[in-house]
């Protein structure tokens, strides 16, 4: 299937989805942090150039911090996530899904110089038009990947009907794929759903409104109740 | 078995865990005393087990999602890596830093002699040549450098106060772990951005060493940059090297995809640059507070010089010498 879900494989042996997150929301968190940078970097400025010469070197110091490291510190302690990346509800992880620790973050960050080149990330924005993962160079060096970071949803509400078994034998596929259309009834437009239950008209018997309705019988038998 | 009721069995379990992972993340709560951690590995496996059987079963979308977020964030807490920092940093500074440079040898001699190369050969051009300096750095720039160690300077180096210390220390950190930092990231571009680099900072160190040495600026020049050179310079060929390395792992991959190989190389590197930030920590400390007095006579810091080339060659050559593994 063509979408940007990515499957690792525990040890355990069962596959993990993870949803890896494209150019537009990482620019976007990259702006962001972008901004914070330059407040932070400016805000030292004011702050120690006031104290001499003393204070100058003080903030040559925090200034190279902040340029080089405040990615690399955000992500390995505040859980894969800079404030850009928290906001924009993404985050970094190895490509395992284990969290991301010292040695990837810094070469993910790093690598940044090269990325940036010839300039304005060009080599990263292709890199990452080009990958299947959306990658940039340093991602792919430090085996790192941007993922969502997913809070679930509200469990869908599936509507309550009279349940009824279907009347042939439904393969899991078939099974599943009811179900799923039952999930979704709420959120179809009438005329949505209707178009796609009567593609069941051999299953149900009949088309329009009575047919949705039959479809959703089915579907609470599917999941047991009774 | 049909999802309600294999919801309403595994139910308590996936509940139990949800709360334990829950009271990890917020960690003002003592989650380690529970007896659910030593149930976690268990419950772990029970939850992965159940999702495979979700899957298998083709239980409604939802389900599945919920149980693959509890096995992920299981997962990332099992084998998330827990290892003590410090001990770690003290080990690596004892051990696996130089142990690590003897195993990289051969990109560390290459980029010492794509660094030292060009520096030893623009010194003796100059000495012969010395108009040639004038076509490497701009006139402004070469009075600028003759200024900094004109023999009647009180201070040497670039111009400072008294107090000024501290601001030179913040100044070297921000330049030079920047340039170490660069250094090492261009390699990335098949190691070119490494290369230019090496060449380019052997053959402006060079030219100014020649010209200034040409000119007679010895006693001061010479004594000013003895002290952190060791540090500074070595640091720059291992962020070279380490680059080199990157650029290696696409170019000559062997037998691994190229993927794999950059991959790997750059697990590698990253080490080698932990220990370029620490030398160069070192060589501004120095550079900042020491190379630059006065107080002592030449021949002083010569010999303090001396002594630190040679700690930096024998910590590189020496240390960890049988605990290799």
């Amino acid at each position: 299937m063509l979408d940007t879900v990515r499957d690792i494989e525990t040890p355990e042996g069962v596959e993990l989805g993870l949803r890896a997150a494209g150019l537009p929301v990482r620019a976007m968190a990259w702006i962001i942090d972008f901004l914070i940078r330059f407040g932070i970097d400016v805000a030292l400025v004011v702050a120690l150039t006031p104290l001499g010469r003393f204070g100058v070197g003080l903030m040559f110091i925090a200034v190279f911090l902040n340029e080089w490291f405040y990615n690399v510190l955000f992500e390995v302690l505040r859980d894969g996530a800079t404030p850009g990346k928290r906001s924009m509800g993404i985050k970094v992880v190895h490509d395992d899904g284990t969290p991301i620790g010292w040695s990837a973050s810094l070469v993910r960050n790093l690598l940044r110089v090269a990325d940036f080149l010839p300039t304005c990330y060009a080599f990263g924005i292709v890199t990452m038009l080009l990958h299947r993962d959306f990658k940039r160079l340093g991602d792919i060096a430090g085996g790192t990947l941007v993922v969502y970071a997913d809070s679930l949803s509200a469990p869908p509400a599936l509507p309550e009907v009279r349940p009824e078994p279907a009347p042939l034998a439904l393969s899991g596929t078939e099974q599943h794929a009811l179900v799923r259309f039952a999930e979704r009834a709420n959120t179809l437009t009438p005329e949505r759903a209707e178009e796609l239950a009567d593609i069941l008209e051999p299953l149900t018997g009949t088309r329009g409104e009575t047919g949705i309705r039959r479809v959703l019988q089915y579907a609470n038998y599917l999941i047991g109740r009774r | 078995m049909n999802q309600e009721r294999f919801e309403q069995l595994h139910q308590a379990q996936w509940q139990q865990l949800e709360q334990w992972l829950e009271a990890r993340r917020d960690k003002k709560r003592k989650a380690d005393n529970d007896e659910t951690t030593a149930a976690f590995p268990h419950l772990y496996r029970q939850v992965c087990h159940h999702l495979a059987l979700a899957r298998e079963r083709h239980y409604s979308n939802h389900l599945v999602e919920r149980l693959n977020k509890l096995a992920l964030e299981g997962h990332t807490q099992l084998y998330r890596s827990r290892t003590g920092i410090l001990m770690n940093i003290v080990r690596f500074v004892l051990v696996g830093f130089p142990v690590l440079v003897r195993r990289e040898s051969r990109v560390f001699w290459l980029a010492a002699l794509l660094f030292y190369g060009p520096l030893v050969a623009m010194w003796f051009t100059v000495q012969q040549w010395p108009d040639v300096a004038y076509s490497v750095m701009s006139a402004p720039q070469t009075r600028q450098y003759e200024q900094m160690y004109s023999p009647d300077r009180k201070v040497l180096g670039r111009e400072r106060q008294a107090d000024s210390n501290f601001y030179m220390f913040g100044v070297y950190i921000w330049n030079n772990i920047g340039i170490g930092f660069r250094t090492f990231a261009t390699g990335l571009l098949f190691g070119l951005g490494s290369l230019f680099l090496l060449i380019f900072n052997g053959v402006v160190i060079g030219t100014v060493a020649g010209h200034l040495t040409h000119l007679g600026y010895i006693s001061t020049f010479y004594s000013f940059v003895v002290g952190h050179s060791a540090f500074e310079l070595t640091a720059i060929v291992i962020s070279g090297a380490a680059g080199l390395k990157l650029g290696l792992a696409l170019i000559r991959p062997g037998r691994r995809s190229r993927l794999r190989a950059l991959r790997e190389a750059a697990a590698i590197s990253v080490r080698l640059i932990f220990g370029v930030i620490l030398f160069l920590v070192i060589a501004a400390f120095i550079e900042a507070f020491w190379s630059s007095t006065t107080a002592f006579a030449p021949q002083v810091k010569y010999f303090v010089g001396g002594l630190l080339w040679l700690t930096v060659i024998s910590y590189l050559l020496l240390m960890g010498r049988g605990r290799e593994t």
